[in-house]
């Protein structure tokens, strides 16, 4: 990189960083790492986006490299900094670059139709991004399929004061799911039968082993319960392995991707969720797995066996291995099937063994928000006990003095209440905001939590205000064939680590578990609640809010300055990654005032899920599930901040 | 599970020392602000030029064949075609259906529907078509008006009523459905139904009235991919009624049980 390397070092010391690694001056040098895409660093990037072929199956594959790497260069930039990437478009068609989770300028967001018109064939836009936060993020297309054919990578700034995370090595771990087949025929193959790559179908075959093994009754019970609803237990996820396979930096399984390490170091594995279409579930067997970092945020380290990361989010984690043997890297999709792997060696072509898969999971009753119904999984949630939930013991969930859950919402982890409809309402917006203090107006956005910011929080009087509803009535939903179920019970699953994790014997994260490490810096309560359905049609694979998919929403409008509740209700059986651009989503775990700062959130099949958003950046943002074809499919908003 | 939390505070306390160092409070204390004033910015609107950020109402189109095989009972052999597409949108569908079978080089049951396809609110998974089916075959042509549905009933059915009319108040309905049983996951057992009923018999092509024919069998298929299914089955097709009698009359067969081979399509 044509950047000062005297002045990028003279800036660390400065900062007094070197103190904090153990010594280890040099942290990018100390990696070792085979077939990872290149770690460019400094204020100023070109990044060429190019055709390329590539061959991960035995079959030449139309693919976009960056700067000739799939993924694309790790880019390595410094909180503080003002970074100008000159992106350039070889390709024969228009595309983009949007960095996820970044806190930039709307303009700079690369959303084509929102932030731009995108980058025509044969041009450079150049993104100038001041850098006002820190953490491991990423960058992809916002372009059709591109991203489902490389255009992706890593992003990970460092932090301007000191890391409050110690660690003596530092990778990337960025996940993602490759086709052989193109995303536009992959695209229109979902439309035409949703179900094409379900290859765990109910078969003659299962029914008899299911028979033998449950009972012919209730079985022949279960399958009628089913087919009522034309609907199938096994639909996990719409795009599997029986076309994808699985990459860890861009490695299939086979070319085992290595992190080195000596016994004894603290190793800073940095896990990001590339794929477009597939949650993984990611463990180290061997290792514990202390988890300090989420979407870029601090979080209060907890140690887990095991890990569920949603498409486009993040967890930096740190493992220390002791003992001079390798291990394994195991990162499975929830649908199984294949995996993706890797492997941390004290040397170079050390293999361990890999896991089992675990079994195919099963979608329940509970998943269609029908939890009073047999088969329910609400034991799951109820039947949590405290000790697997360390540090949770004494949090209720939702319930925290100045940024409570409304009362009445049905927020009982043990749920399965019958559901408030009067409390489904939907976007809509005129309501008074609070407005915005001298103060505030002049940090937008609001900096993200760290040592140094401190909490705002408004005079006594406005700490009892009530967040208004956004919409009365009863008839929220536009119940068209857009819509195949609403979830009669929905219920924050913020313990249950989720489908085809319950009981497995592993200690799994959960959304619970994630405790900021810094206190939010937006004390305000919320002045409005944005309640949002997510709706679909499985068949005939449409996807929206409210029953409605993006050609047929208005956008969603919030006042600069004001703070506002999401409340999701998921009324699909499937989970729906949902990723707000340009502004956190505090999701409201019971944390409280140290709720985490998320960017991407799970939203669980029949879930109710609510986080704070302060509106602090002007400008049209994208809100969208980050599963690529229900986004192409219509589950996208634009919100408006203005 | 009591172990597992000795482990992980233990291995937290040991491994992130920085972290007992700076606690959460050691953040700013908080910070009481006034009731701050309004604040409003003005976004641009995107240009004119700019393209949508998704495309979910994109115009695709789908073509499929039901039946495209060859029928033998030994002596006789016959070729069948049932398949339909579609061009359009979710919520509007030119829908085309051709359906007809040729044997001795005579083509019989020639039905051809051109309709208009919209999803019927409040109904998950059915759609209901407008439109006109004309009659083309080896005998005389016809046309008709059509109404009908189609799409998913519950437990998987795959179910097409549609009704007809025509000049002088002429009604005629037809019944198809299918079920797609799954032996194995490419392995399908497909049993299908077609009925036709009419009000007023039609001597020149042969119908007469109330249920005039049944085409119905059993196939199986392997998936190679959900694209491409090589089957084959057992179809009895047969008339009936008033039918039968003006088939018995022209010393045509009244019923016939053949072995069938094809594939299943789609694009």
């Amino acid at each position: 990189m044509p950047v000062s390397r005297r002045g990028f070092v003279q800036r660390i010391a400065a900062a007094g960083v070197a103190a904090l690694v153990g010594g280890k001056f040099n942290r990018a040098d100390a990696e070792t790492i085979t077939h990872s895409p290149a770690i460019l660093t400094g204020t100023h990037f070109d990044l060429a986006i190019e055709p390329h072929e590539v061959d991960f199956t035995g079959k030449r594959r139309k693919a976009i490299k960056i700067n000739g790497s799939l993924p694309g260069p790790t880019l390595k930039w410094r909180e503080g900094d003002t970074v100008t990437v000159a992106v350039t478009n070889h390709l024969p068609e228009a595309t983009s670059i949007h960095w996820h989770g970044m806190r930039i300028p709307a303009e700079m967001d690369g959303v084509p139709g929102l932030s731009f018109a995108g980058i025509a064939p044969g041009e450079t836009f150049v993104y100038r991004i001041p850098v006002v936060q820190n953490g491991t993020y990423w960058y992809h297309s916002h372009h059709g399929g591109q991203e489902q054919i490389g255009l992706l990578g890593a992003l990970v700034i460092e932090p301007r004061d000191k890391d409050p995370i110690a660690y003596d090595r530092d990778y990337v771990v960025l996940l993602s799911d490759w086709s052989d087949t193109d995303p536009d025929t992959l695209n229109s193959n979902l439309k035409k039968q949703s179900d094409y790559y379900n290859y765990h179908k109910r078969t003659a075959g299962t029914f008899i082993d299911d028979a033998r093994n449950k009972g012919l009754r209730s079985t022949v019970q279960n399958r009628l319960k089913w087919g009522r609803t034309d609907m199938t237990p096994t639909d996990i996820a719409d795009v599997n392995s029986s076309t994808y396979i699985y990459l860890m930096n861009g490695n299939p399984p086979d070319a085992n991707w290595t992190a080195q390490f000596n016994p004894g170091e603290r190793v800073r594995l940095r896990f990001i969720n590339g794929s477009v279409m597939t949650i993984f579930d990611v463990r180290i067997p061997g290792l514990p797995i202390t988890v300090v970092q989420a979407d870029g945020n601090c979080v209060q380290p907890v140690t887990v066996e095991e890990f569920r990361i949603g498409v486009a989010e993040t967890y930096d984690v740190i493992v220390q291995p002791h003992e001079d043997n390798a291990y394994t890297i195991f990162a499975q999709p929830e649908s199984r099937g294949s995996y993706a792997r890797g492997t941390l060696a004290p040397r170079m072509g050390m293999t361990a063994e890999i896991p089992p898969m675990d079994p195919y999971p099963h979608r329940t009753m509970a998943d269609m928000g029908m939890g009073g119904m047999a088969q329910m999984k609400g034991t799951k949630m109820s039947g949590m006990s405290s000790d697997q939930m360390p540090g949770m013991k004494d949090m209720q969930i939702g319930g925290n003095s100045n940024n409570s859950m409304p009362e009445k919402k049905g927020m009982d982890m043990s749920g399965m209440k019958e559901g408030d409809l009067s409390a489904m309402s939907h976007a809509h917006m005129d309501r008074p905001t609070e407005p915005l203090n001298d103060q505030l107006a002049g940090m937008t956005p609001f900096p993200q939590p760290g040592p140094r910011t401190t909490r705002l929080m408004p005079p006594p009087s406005q700490m009892m205000a009530r967040p208004t509803q956004t919409r009365e009535g009863e008839v929220p939903l536009h119940l068209g064939p857009e819509v195949v179920m609403v979830a009669k019970n929905t219920s924050p699953r913020l313990r249950d680590p989720g489908d085809g994790l319950d009981g497995n014997g592993r200690r799994v994260l959960t959304y619970a578990d994630l405790r900021a490490l810094y206190r939010g810096v937006d004390g305000r309560p919320p002045t409005r609640e944005i309640i949002l359905h997510l709706t679909g049609n499985m068949e005939r694979f449409i996807w929206g809010f409210d029953g409605r998919k993006f050609s047929q929403a208005e956008p969603i409008h919030l006042k600069l300055g004001e703070r506002v509740r999401f409340v999701l209700i998921n009324d699909t059986m499937m989970e729906h990654p949902m990723h707000l651009h340009g502004l956190w989503s505090e999701l409201e775990n019971g944390s409280g005032e140290f709720a985490p700062y998320k960017h991407t959130l799970i939203v669980k099949p029949a879930e109710r899920v609510t986080y704070l958003v302060s509106a602090d950046t002007p400008g049209r943002w994208a809100f969208h599930c980050h599963l690529l074809y229900h986004m192409e499919w219509g589950m996208f908003r634009t919100v408006i901040v203005s | 599970m009591r172990s597992n939390l000795a482990l992980q505070l233990g291995f937290a306390g040991v491994l992130l020392p920085s972290f007992a160092a700076m606690p959460a409070c050691a953040q700013a204390p908080e910070t009481p602000v006034d009731a701050p004033p309004a604040t409003s910015v003005d976004i641009p609107t995107p240009a004119p030029n700019w393209p949508k950020p998704v495309k979910d109402n994109r115009v695709l189109t789908f073509v499929t064949f039901d039946q495209l095989e060859g029928r033998t009972n030994g002596p006789n052999t016959s070729f069948r075609w049932d398949g339909q597409g579609w061009i359009g949108t979710d919520f509007n569908k030119l829908w085309i259906k051709s359906e007809g079978i040729v044997s001795n080089g005579v083509t019989s049951d020639g039905d051809h529907e051109f309709l208009y396809d919209r999803p019927i609110p409040h109904v998950r998974y059915l759609d209901w078509q407008a439109g006109a089916r004309v009659d083309i075959d080896s005998g005389p042509r016809r046309a008709w008006l059509a109404l009908g549905v189609q799409g998913l009933a519950p437990y998987f059915f795959n179910f097409e009523p549609t009704f007809y009319v025509r000049d002088g108040g002429r009604v005629a309905g037809r019944l198809q459905g299918y079920y797609d049983l799954y032996l194995r996951q490419r392995l399908i057992l497909q049993p299908q139904v077609e009925m036709n009923f009419y009000s007023q018999p039609d001597r020149a092509r042969g119908i007469g009235t109330g249920l005039s024919d049944i085409d119905g069998g059993v196939r199986v298929g392997y998936q190679f991919s959900r694209k491409f299914a090589p089957y084959i089955g057992y179809v009895y097709s047969g008339v009936f009624g008033q039918t039968a009698t003006f088939s018995r009359q022209s010393g045509e067969p009244t019923g016939a049980h053949q072995f069938v081979f094809g594939i299943w399509l789609w694009h």
